[in-house]
This record gives C-alpha cells, structure tokens and sequence, in this order.
C-alpha cells in the first residue's frame, strides 16, 4: 500500500512526478469541463429524422453505453398499427401483424421466429425497448417487409423509396443561373452569407447527388456542395456575387440567380423559369398560366416606381411573416406563417385558373422584410398586391386596406414618399376589398372590411388589400382544413377576378 | 513531487466544484420546473388626487372585434398631461381586470404620455405592454384604436399619436400594428367608426 502510493504521488525518480502531474491536471481539467457542460446543459440532443409516405417525423437518439439507441416503439408508431409489452428481462412489439421479441443485453432479437442481428445490445427503460441505432437499417425491412435505408452519421431514416433526388446545371443560355430540379415539391429554408447561399432542407427527404461536390465551370456560380447533418440535408452554393433564389413547378425547380438580374427579370417581364414561363400578357386579358415563382432574398431594396414597364403578373400574392417572424401561434403547433403560405398556394392556383398571373411572394420560409415585399410588389408592376395573414381570433374573414401614417413629406414629382405611396392606389384597393367581400358575402363567409395601420399596404403602389382568415369555428386548426380554404381562396380570387378589367386600367 | 498537503487541497477543491455544479444543476432543474415569476403589477406611483370627471373610455371587445365608447367617472389632475396619463391608465384598468373584454398582459402600464406642440401626443408603454400582446391584425388594431380614441376624445386639439414601447421606437406592436410611424387621429377616427360599427 505504502509503495503505491509513492508510485501514484512520485516519491521515486525525478522525472515521473511532473509527467503524473501533468495527467493529473489533464483528468482534472476534463473533469472539471464534463461537469460544466452538465451543468451548462451544452450537450445537443441529436434526433433521427424519418421519412416516410405515411408521416415525416423526429425522434431523439439516446447515448447508452457508448451506442446510439432509438425508442423502437416510437420509431414504429406512426407507421401502422403498433403495441408493445414489457416482460423484464423480455419485451414483446407488435406492428401490424409482425411479432419482434426482444431479450435485455441481448445482442440479438427474433421478428417472425425468425433471428435478427441488433449490432449491440437490446435495453429497456421503463418499459420501452430501445435497440442500437446501427441495427435499423436491417431491422425496419423485417418489421416493414420495405426497405429502410439509414444514414446513420447524419440521423437521417429512409423509409420505402421516399427519397427526393436532384440536378443541378447551369443553362447554356445563361451560364450566370444555376437551375435546380428536384423529383419532388422542396420546401428548404434559405440563408445567404459573403459568396454562398445555402438551402437546408430540414422536412424533405433529398439525398446526395452522384458526387457531393458538383462543379459548373461558371465564374459567378463555380461550384455547389451537398452534405447532410442533424437530420437536415443542405445544399451549399459558392458564387461570386449574391444570389435571389426562385421557386417555380410547385416547388420542384429552384432557380439562383444574381439579385440584379432576377430583378431586372421580374421587372421587365423576361422569362426567368425554363418552363411554363408565359410571354407576357396584357393585363385582365391574359390566359395563359404563369409559372409560379418566389423571390427569397435578402438584400436591401430601394423602391423604384414606374409606370412604363410591361406588367408581367397581374396578382402578388403575399404570404406574410415567415422565416424567424412565425407570426400569430394559432395553436401549440400551428404558427401563422404556415397558413398564410399554404393559403398563398391555393389562392395563386385559384387566380390562375381564372386567368390571373400571379407571383406569390415567399413560396418557401424564408424571412422576408416588409419593405422587401412592398419593392417586389412594386417591382413587379402589378395590378393587385393580396397580403395574407390568419388569427385565432373570431370568424370569417377580414378585409384591411391601408391606414396611410401621418407623414410630413410630400411625393416629389416622380418619387412617392414611401410611407404613404399606397395614397394615390386608396380608392383601387378599397374597390377590390368591396369586391372580394361581395364574393365573401356570397359563400356565407362573416366578412368585414376595415382599414388597418398594417405594413406594407401603405407602400405598395398598386390596389393593396390585406385578408385576414379566422377559423369558421373555435378551433384555429380548421384553418389548415382544404375546404375552408378553398372556399376563401374560391372567393377572394372571384372577388378579384370581378374586378380584374378596373384594376387593370390602373397604371 | 508533490507534496501531500497540495494534493489534498486540490482534491478537495475538485470535490467542491464537483458538489457545486451538482447544486447547481439541481437549482437549474428546480428552477425551470417551478412556476414563473409573476410580474409586479402593483401601482408604483401615488392614486391620483384631483376632481372626479366624466371621460369617455373606447373599450375593445374581441369577442366581437368591436369598440365602444364607454363613459366613466374618473378622478383627473388639472395639469394636461398627468390627465392623458391618467385617462390612459383607467383605461388599461379596464383591460387588466378579471372580466376584461380584450385583455393585456399583466404589468402592462403606460410609462409616459408627452404631449408637445403642436398637436402631437406620444404615448410610452411598458414593455409588458407589448411583449405580452396578443398577436394579429384586428386584437392589435383595436388596442391602438383603443388607446389613440380615448386619448383625443378627451384632449381636444390632439393630431398625430406616436406610439413609444419603453421610449424607443418599435416597428410593430406584437407583429401587425405598424408603430413605426406616427398616426394620424383623423385616419384613425374613420377606422374607428369602422370598428365601433361591428360591419
């Protein structure tokens, strides 16, 4: 005993006690640094992204022993039918009809009689089964009798053949473009910083392109590379200049674009989609489909109003808030953004399908400021500018047109002072809430129609009206029901439609 | 070689620091599981003394989106602008109540209301004032309407109303009521009409 502890605290040669000292100090600092990010609570929970036909979802990964485990039954749960019993050391799923049985510390289960490797051992915590995260990927296709692909780095659960695939090329035509084009509808969240715009698609199941690293051989746009993290997948964009993004077919094709071209694009009516991008049309008459686009960007604007430039939509369609500003929380789990965005897509098709050419202004959630969203409405030269917003509060809709501030400048020859430039467009937009309140009033829809002090009605230089949707009931989730918005989208483009010949003999 | 006193010391220290972050991390748990702290809404200046007045109050109700012109009699200093405060804070009074019609958020106060020539009333809340609102377009709506309605029904000659949060500007109220600039009272009348009527 005396011995060893001359050994541990270096009573024998010269050299030993610094080098012990030194370790000491080592564990100590670790010591100490595990036990501030305990108590810190720096530690992130890590999640598993699922993807499937049936729901996308997350679950939380757990540390156990060295392995990361997932809760079995909560993976299987909202994919079928699905119960499970605790029989320590035993513990019985049913899913469907499939049997998997499970034995604690055990290294292997049996599903349908049949063996299955688990890559670890099988736990349970208060009653729930929990298996090794690496074992999913042949564990789900006994349960499912599908596939599951697992990327198991990243957190990210494939189930079935869900997986969205792209391309991404750079149009002969216009090497300055880079356009996108993804198997299915995308929703990514975009962020710009110095030389990069970056798309993290957090709720759709994109996966890598044949190489991460995809290279275009254009100056303004050289490269893009792929990665996943976190149960996300992101996309990252190097160029030299900033870059617009544009959503266009429903979400499938994103198209970047250096901001002054986009801008000049939209401005002058110049295709900017590879598709069912119409000519140009003259207002209230056109009857082609536009495609429909967003603009996600991030730069300052200066508000440049013209009256001599062709109108290439006739309808902006704004869906408010979005990105950071989530707007009113409806409920627990529905926040105001995601109404107004899902509303914006039914009210364009509605417009369209009467003829209407209309952008809808953040396809996407993206944060977008109010001024921003007044300069591409007035960019954009069009006819009608429909901002919409949701609330938990009351019934039916409200129509709001601008209550213009007390402003003590003046419009100065061509310039409009920018708080009040909607002064001149009042009698326009108060015709058009008429007129879609009228078509409210017709599907028996409570409306009423009110001025407002609601940014950015009081920029916009065209007819500018705001529509308010509140629930028919006391529920704020009837708000996301398909029929209850149709029939708002139904009427408030009906209401614009009526009225489509006056708001285009405006400028 | 280290001598035995310095270890000891050192592993008592470690053993402290590991019981304090221990304590602490408990005190943490403790904390977030606990009730939150309620904010203090008890008066901070004296009641007002002064002759009892009869004022005309605008009260929101978002049961109906409406607002009403409701009379009260309330006790009001000669000095103009104590009265706007004052007639300000009867009215808050109403939204903090129990039975409130269109509640705010406790500890909602009105800070300040300075009154400068010509015309211009600035009203200051706190910031529970409008940290606590509830959002979208009508509830906010009817709460500026509310606020600039009982203030120049009751001091003549009011034109512009700017609306300070904590006496800094505030783009909106709780994400739709545009604060950043100034209201004209005219404007605002004929949009109270709109909401007084209920159509």
């Amino acid at each position: 005993m005396r011995s060893t502890r001359k050994e541990i605290f270096g009573h024998s040669t010269r050299g030993q006690p610094i080098r012990r000292w030194r370790s000491g100090g080592a564990a100590a600092g670790t010591l100490l640094l595990f036990v501030g990010l305990l108590a810190s609570g720096a530690v992130p929970e890590k999640h598993l992204a699922v993807y499937s036909t049936a729901a996308n979802y997350s679950l939380p990964i757990v540390q156990r022993q060295g392995h990361e485990y997932i809760g079995l039954l909560e993976l299987l749960d909202p994919l079928g039918m699905v119960s499970a019993k605790s029989e320590p050391p035993r513990w019985r799923v049913h899913y469907n009809n499939v049997l998997g049985e499970f034995t604690v510390g055990h290294t292997h289960g049996r599903v349908q009689g049949r063996d299955a490797d688990l890559a670890g051992k099988f736990l349970m915590e208060n009653g729930r089964g929990l298996v090794p995260l690496a074992s999913l990927g042949s564990l789900l296709p006994r349960f499912l009798g599908g596939p599951a692909t697992l990327h198991a780095e990243s957190g990210r659960l494939f189930i079935g053949s869900i997986a969205t695939h792209f391309t991404a090329s750079v149009p002969s035509e216009d090497p300055s473009h880079l356009v996108f084009r993804f198997t299915a509808p995308v929703n990514p969240s975009v962020a710009t910083e110095p030389g990069k715009l970056r798309m993290t698609f957090s709720h759709e199941p994109v996966t890598a392109p044949a190489s991460s690293t995809l290279t275009f051989g254009s100056k303004t746009i050289p490269e893009a590379t792929y990665s996943e993290t976190d149960g996300a997948a992101q996309v990252t964009v190097t160029s030299t200049v900033p870059l617009i993004a544009s959503f266009s077919r429903d979400g499938r094709t994103i198209t970047l674009a250096p901001v002054k071209s986009q801008t000049a694009a939209a401005t002058t009516g110049t295709p900017v989609t590879e598709a069912a991008a119409p000519a140009p049309s003259a207002p209230g008459t056109a009857n082609t489909v536009a495609s429909p686009q967003n603009t996600a960007a991030t730069q300052p604007p200066a508000p440049k109003p013209s009256s001599s430039v062709a109108r290439r939509y006739f309808a902006v369609v704004d869906a408010s808030h979005g990105g950071n500003d989530r707007g009113e929380a409806l409920s627990s789990t529905l926040a105001e953004k995601d109404v107004t965005v899902a509303f914006a897509r039914r009210l364009r098709q509605e417009l369209e399908n009467r003829g209407i050419s209309t952008l809808v202004l953040r396809d996407s959630d993206a944060t977008v400021s109010v001024d921003d969203r007044a300069f591409y409405a007035n960019t954009t030269h069009a006819a009608v500018y429909v901002a919409l917003h949701a609330a938990s509060n009351g019934h039916g809709v409200r129509l709001y047109t601008a209550l213009l501030p007390y402003s003590g400048e003046d419009d100065r020859g061509p310039f409009r002072a920018w708080t009040t430039a909607q002064s001149s467009s009042m009698p326009l937009s108060q015709a058009a809430a008429a007129s879609v309140a009228a078509e409210l009033k017709k599907q028996q829809v409570t409306v009423r129609t009110l001025a407002a002090p609601l940014r950015p009605l009081n920029s916009v230089v065209t007819a500018a009206i705001a529509v308010e949707v509140a629930p028919p009931g006391s529920d704020a989730s009837q708000l996301m029901s398909p029929d209850y918005q149709q029939l708002i989208a139904s009427a408030v483009a009906n209401g614009i439609a009526d009225i489509r010949a006056q708001l285009g003999a405006a400028p | 070689m280290i001598p035995r006193h310095l270890f000891i010391a050192i592993s008592v220290l470690l053993l402290a620091v590991l019981g304090m972050s221990l304590y602490a991390w408990r005190m943490r748990g403790r904390a977030a599981a606990g009730p939150a702290v309620s904010v203090d809404s008890r008066p901070v200046v004296p009641p007002v003394a002064g002759a009892t007045e009869q004022v005309t109050l605008f009260v929101a109700y978002d049961d109906t989106g409406v607002l009403h012109a409701q009379s009260a009699s309330i006790p009001l200093p000669s000095v103009r602008q104590q009265r706007a405060e004052e007639l300000l804070r009867s009215l808050l009074a109403v939204y903090l109540d129990k039975a409130s019609p269109h509640p705010l958020p406790q500890g909602s106060d009105v800070r300040s209301v300075y009154l400068v020539d010509p015309g211009l009333a600035v009203i200051d809340v706190n910031a529970a004032f409008a940290d606590g609102h509830r959002s979208g377009v009508l509830s906010e709506e009817l709460t500026v309407a509310s606020l600039i309605e009982t203030l120049s029904a009751n001091l003549p000659g009011i034109l512009r109303v700017k609306i300070l949060v904590e006496g800094k500007q505030r783009d909106t109220l709780a994400g739709h009521a545009d604060l950043s600039g100034f209201f004209d009272v005219a404007a605002v009348n004929q949009m109270s009409t709109q909401l007084e009527s209920g159509q």
